[in-house]
């Protein structure tokens, strides 16, 4: 199998090799790259910056309730007392959970739809195509508001046809809500991730599968064995954005929780250190999204190395 | 024989593939579906009436109410999500393929270290640097203007990725020395030679920019308190938490939202091979 794939990664690594031009002056170079660097740098680079330092502070009154407030150093109190609220490790618990489950059933499905559409088994395939990218065009707000009109026990089309076959659904409950704004993830988010993996079969030379066709296999094995070995890059990037994606979860749940009583206003990290910041303790939300970052960082890049280093072995 | 029973083992395959992709559509294209039917009704029929079915047609008397609500304020959010996202991604893509153009074309020390930065900055959590951002620009009071939000916009660390991968691939080395030669100035050559072979990538670039920006709630949230200034999903976010106390709001929410969607489907749809050549490149890493 490596051998099939030796030719392809080749010819995708002599491409990449670019040699530029030489002998720019410094000045011109600064001049195309300050027009991004400068704005990365105020935007990115400093907020980052600032929320380590804020989250390094406490604030300290001099004598009692009714003293003056001061700030001052205070190391890592902030991120002790960030550990020892409950309420965070409620929301880790919950994106731990939601994440384990809904980032691989949503890249099943995006991979399966990737696999159909490269496949000679469908018709119609621009149409579906472009009826799994369609909600990819809906913001996120817009798309939990639809979906909420579709959990919502008055209005819901599905729920009255679920309780027309006996069925009792209750797309809002304690433990069902959690699973209800995976849905709508999932239905925002597959036909983009189903796009990126398409695009990489799509780049497969069709030539490999003739090799394998003429050894007698079918679709389902060279599914099974060539092109899915041969866009595991594409499934890495996409896990990795869907990784990042959900420890950032805000818009969806916060809607929802404008019709159920399930959802807290600590639901998510980010939710959670939205609520604190608008309490004015703003180093303790900046200690909060310093490690909501750090997670991400960890996780993301940890997860591209284990699965390079599995892929070298 | 052996061909008769691949030929019909095909043809199960092929059945059960379809179903699974009607089965898969129908996911996706019903919540659509019923936004487009709730947003005829009049707010009456919500509950009363089943919401796969039309009944009474008032979609134009929706959109009436929708448009004069609040002294035509839903124009206003459509005006602004446009001049977050169309502003935003165009200064955003002119300064993502001039630094991706650099970092292709250029050779200069310490280039792969600056890749590397835009990289790391590609995996940053965009929401967790939305609070930090609050604090400091309110210390120069740039909260709650247009500024707070089209100007960490316009920064968009994939977009210079895109840009450097296009612009090593679609502008050859042999073009911009011959240019050089002909004395032509690094910004001339970008304009007229680089920024045409670009194009296309320079449409997939805007386009990935525009819908982040388009979609973005988070960064207004946090920014915004007038609403005259919001963008429309933070603004239909609102009139949605308003409607237990003002149900008539319900039917402005829906026929709202499916308003702001349809250009951008119909965007999509036009520029769909775009889409692709961008996805494919951000796939090769």
């Amino acid at each position: 199998m490596t051998n099939l794939a030796a030719p392809v990664i080749r010819t995708a690594k002599s491409r990449r090799r670019r040699r530029g031009i030489a002998g720019v002056s410094p000045r011109m170079i600064v001049a195309f790259l300050i027009p991004f660097f400068l704005p990365f740098l105020l935007f990115y680079i400093v907020p980052i910056i600032y929320a380590l330092w804020q989250s390094l502070l406490v604030v300290r009154r001099t004598a009692g309730q009714f003293g003056t407030s001061y700030t001052a150093f205070g190391g890592f109190e902030q991120y002790v007392q960030a550990v020892q609220n409950s309420e965070f490790w409620g929301s880790i618990g919950r994106i731990a959970l939601f994440g384990i489950v809904q980032v691989p059933v949503m890249l099943a499905i995006a991979l399966v739809i990737a696999l159909l559409l490269d496949s000679p088994l469908l018709r119609l395939k621009s149409f579906f195509r472009i009826a799994a990218f369609m909600p990819y065009a809906v913001p996120g707000v817009i798309a939990a508001i639809m979906w909420s009109f579709l959990y919502s026990p008055q209005l819901s089309p599905v729920v009255s046809v679920l309780q027309a076959v006996g069925l009792k659904p209750d797309f809002l409950g304690p433990t069902a809500v959690l699973w209800s704004i995976a849905n709508v993830s999932t239905w925002l988010w597959t036909g983009y991730n189903m796009l990126v993996l398409f695009s990489a079969l799509q780049s497969i030379p069709q030539e490999l599968y003739e090799a394998a066709k003429l050894d007698g296999a079918n679709n389902w094995t060279i599914a099974i064995r060539i092109k899915v070995p041969i866009i595991a890059p594409a499934l890495i990037m996409t896990t990795v954005f869907s990784i990042i994606g959900t420890l950032q979860l805000y818009a969806e749940p916060a809607v929802l929780r404008q019709i159920s009583s399930n959802i807290s206003s600590t639901y998510t990290p980010n939710m959670l250190a939205y609520a604190i910041a608008s309490g004015n303790n703003y180093q303790q939300a900046a200690a909060v999204s310093v490690i909501i970052a750090i997670v991400t960082f960890v996780l993301s890049f940890g997860f591209m190395k284990l699965t390079s280093r599995r892929a070298e072995a | 024989m052996r061909r008769g029973v691949i030929a019909r083992e095909s043809r199960v395959t092929k059945v059960a593939a379809m179903t699974v992709m009607v089965v898969l559509a129908i996911y996706f294209l019903l919540p659509i579906y019923f936004l487009v039917v709730a947003a005829t009704k009049p707010q009456g029929d919500l509950a009363s009436t089943f919401g796969l079915a039309f009944s009474h047609f008032n979609l134009w008397s929706n959109l009436g109410t929708l448009f004069s609500l609040q002294n035509g304020i839903f124009l206003q959010w459509a005006l602004n999500s446009l001049i977050y996202a169309a502003g935003g991604a165009a200064v955003g893509t002119l300064v993502s393929t001039l630094a991706g153009y650099a970092l292709a074309k250029f050779q200069f020390r310490g280039r792969e270290t600056l890749f590397s930065v835009v990289l790391g900055g590609v995996l940053v959590p965009t929401t967790a640097l939305a609070l930090p951002l609050f604090l400091l620009f309110s210390s120069v009071h740039l909260v709650d203007t247009y500024w707070a939000v089209f100007l960490p916009s316009i920064v968009s660390p994939f977009g210079v990725y895109l840009a450097r991968i296009f612009a090593g691939g679609a502008v050859p080395d042999e073009i911009l020395e011959s240019a050089r030669l002909d004395g032509a100035g690094e910004f001339r050559i970008f304009f007229s030679v680089a920024f045409k072979l670009l194009s296309p990538s320079l449409v997939t670039i805007f386009l990935f920019q525009f819908v982040g920006i388009w979609n973005n709630f988070f960064l207004p949230m946090v920014m915004l308190q007038t609403d005259r200034l919001y963008p429309i999903t933070l603004g239909l976010y609102n009139w949605n938490g308003q409607t237990s106390r003002v149900p008539l709001l319900q039917e402005s929410v829906i026929t709202g939202s499916l308003v702001s969607i349809i250009p951008l489907i119909i965007v999509f749809l036009a520029l769909q091979r775009f889409w692709k050549t961008g996805l494919a490149s951000g796939s090769l890493k």
